[in-house]
């Protein structure tokens, strides 16, 4: 009975994981509140995971919104409806383009830079030094990682989200002929058409703002339970790397599938 | 059953007190029939025991399971059966957090230096310091210097470097100077002379007999160097077969007609 023994070791391995996994991403979040706070650390982590990433952020936003609007322009001139294109582009952009797009862009960028770092770390014994330091590798590696990814994704995607708009109105203005004033018109009234949380912030951000909060979890996460797990030298770092990406980015898909849902429940 | 906040609070107030004040001649670290196995067995019914001052030099073949035993004694490994004892705590049985609390009365020299390759060399010595002490910027500083200046380095040298612009021997000797940072009185050293020349070899075995003769501090040495081992070993232990098959005097060990032994000794 070799096959089914195999196939129980299988899934003890994988049900390990998913529980170490589930353990690091509840302790990397308890030790937020917990001393001491790195808070030196976190900043930056900010700086390399936002800061840096801003430069893909602007470019995917930008040319996304630009094909956006090229290709809805197509779709919307046989209703005689060219000139709503502002509407559709923000709300793709804020709705689901801007967050998903941000979130894979730096979870290639970002997850795969922690799980290299801490899994160059783990191999050359220097999470071990932590350790025998009396420092929790946790608290200094993976909190701080985390309270960044958790600031700046949200930030990152509202950049995204802007360009994406602004590569918009250059395709209405210079190729569909929609008029810039017109364009930020009808972005405004679908920012205004779903209503407003608390009188003042849209319905479309609330959906576009949690996701990205959640992407950062996971990108973090994902990285540093990777990086940790790292194995084997060089190839165990470059296998790490690829299987954060690989995660994070399903996990992402996932996830938005999944808040959609429950968004769409809660505010229809 | 003891209260486990009883023991923590017994836990930091010994390990709050003055080392100095400890039972001479005490065993400092206690190995109690451990064994250990992976997919095949590491360690099989290994005791061992230094007392405060002693150093302890484990010798073996190579994948005898030297290293696992430093493993064992900082809890970066769990033993399958028997006790770790460090100055009578059993650590595998503390919290993580209370066993962080054990880890910073030893320090541990890793075989690759296991340097914090991101931080200047004053930043990694300052490291267990900042963390572990309220000492202000001016006393790390001093801290640092003297802990250099004791592994033979000048400060004003090589404070500002990061640990890729040394050489291996110098790597080591800061290595030695992060572990004894906050006066560790228990040293681990893990293949401390591998891969140096024979003058760098001498100059960090003499180090490790300064600390044990300057600052009676207990050390247990993972070696294969046997010329080193004779010179600063209190006692040698030799592990064959996942067993302590040889425990003694460097003198005993030389006259030892044990053919095994012989043959291990003319290997080297």
């Amino acid at each position: 009975m070799l096959a089914p023994s195999r196939l129980n070791d299988a899934a003890k391995t994988k049900v390990l994981a998913l529980q170490n996994f589930a353990l690091l991403a509840w302790n990397a979040t308890r030790f937020i509140v917990a001393r001491p706070f790195y808070a030196l650390d976190v900043v930056q982590q900010m700086d390399a995971i936002g800061v840096d990433s801003v430069g893909i952020v602007v470019l995917t936003g930008f040319f996304t919104g630009m094909v956006l609007a090229l290709q809805s322009s197509n779709s919307l001139a046989g209703f005689g409806a060219t000139l709503f294109v502002g509407r559709l582009v923000s709300a793709s952009m804020i709705r689901e383009l801007g967050p998903v797009l941000a979130g894979l862009m730096v979870a290639g960028r970002v997850g795969s830079g922690i799980a290299a770092e801490i899994g160059s770390m783990r191999v050359t014994e220097q999470i071990d030094a932590l350790n025998t330091l009396g420092t929790d590798p946790i608290k200094k590696l993976v909190t701080p990682r985390l309270v960044a990814a958790l600031i700046m994704m949200p930030m990152l995607t509202v950049i995204n989200d802007v360009v994406g708009i602004i590569g918009g109105n250059v395709i209405g203005a210079f190729v569909i002929g929609v008029p810039s004033a017109l364009y930020w018109h009808t972005v405004w009234q679908q920012i205004a058409s779903d209503g407003f949380v608390l009188r003042v912030i849209p319905q479309d951000f609330i959906q576009g703002l949690a996701k990205p909060f959640l992407f950062g979890g996971i990108i973090a996460i994902t990285g540093s339970y990777y990086g940790l797990s790292t194995t084997g030298g060089t190839e165990g770092v470059g296998l790490s790397t690829t299987r954060t990406v690989v995660t994070a980015s399903i996990s992402i898909l996932a996830v938005d599938y999944l808040v959609t849902q429950v968004l769409l429940t809660i505010f229809p | 059953m003891t209260n486990p906040a009883t023991v923590r609070r017994a836990i930091r107030h010994e390990l709050a007190r003055d080392p100095s004040a400890a039972e001479p001649g005490a065993s400092i670290i206690r190995i109690d029939h451990v064994s250990l196995a992976f997919e095949n067995p590491v360690l099989e019914d290994v005791s061992l025991d230094a007392r405060e001052g002693e150093t302890i030099v484990v010798v073996g073949e190579s994948g005898t399971g030297k290293s696992t035993l430093l493993k064992l004694m900082l809890r970066l490994l769990r033993p399958d059966q028997g006790r770790v004892l460090i100055d009578g705590y059993d650590i595998a049985a503390l919290t993580f957090d209370d066993a962080l609390i054990v880890r910073r009365r030893m320090g541990m020299v890793f075989q690759g230096a296991a340097l914090f390759d991101s931080m200047s060399v004053f930043e990694n010595v300052a490291y267990p310091v900042r963390e572990h002490t309220t000492l202000d910027d001016d006393e790390i500083e001093a801290r640092v210097r003297e802990k250099l200046r004791f592994v033979d380095l000048d400060p004003d040298r090589v404070m500002g470097c990061l640990p890729s612009e040394l050489s291996g021997g110098m790597r080591k000797r800061v290595g030695i100077a992060r572990a004894m940072a906050n006066n560790a009185p228990i040293m681990l050293y893990d293949e401390p002379t591998s891969g140096l020349d024979p003058l760098t070899t001498g100059t960090i075995t003499r180090l490790i007999m300064k600390l044990q003769r300057e600052l009676g501090v207990t050390s247990i040495v993972v070696t294969h160097d046997i010329r080193s081992a004779n010179r600063m070993a209190s006692a040698i232990a030799l592990l064959h077969n996942h067993r302590i098959t040889f425990f003694g005097t460097p003198e005993e060990m030389a006259a030892s007609e044990d053919r095994y032994i012989r043959d291990f000794l003319g290997g080297l």
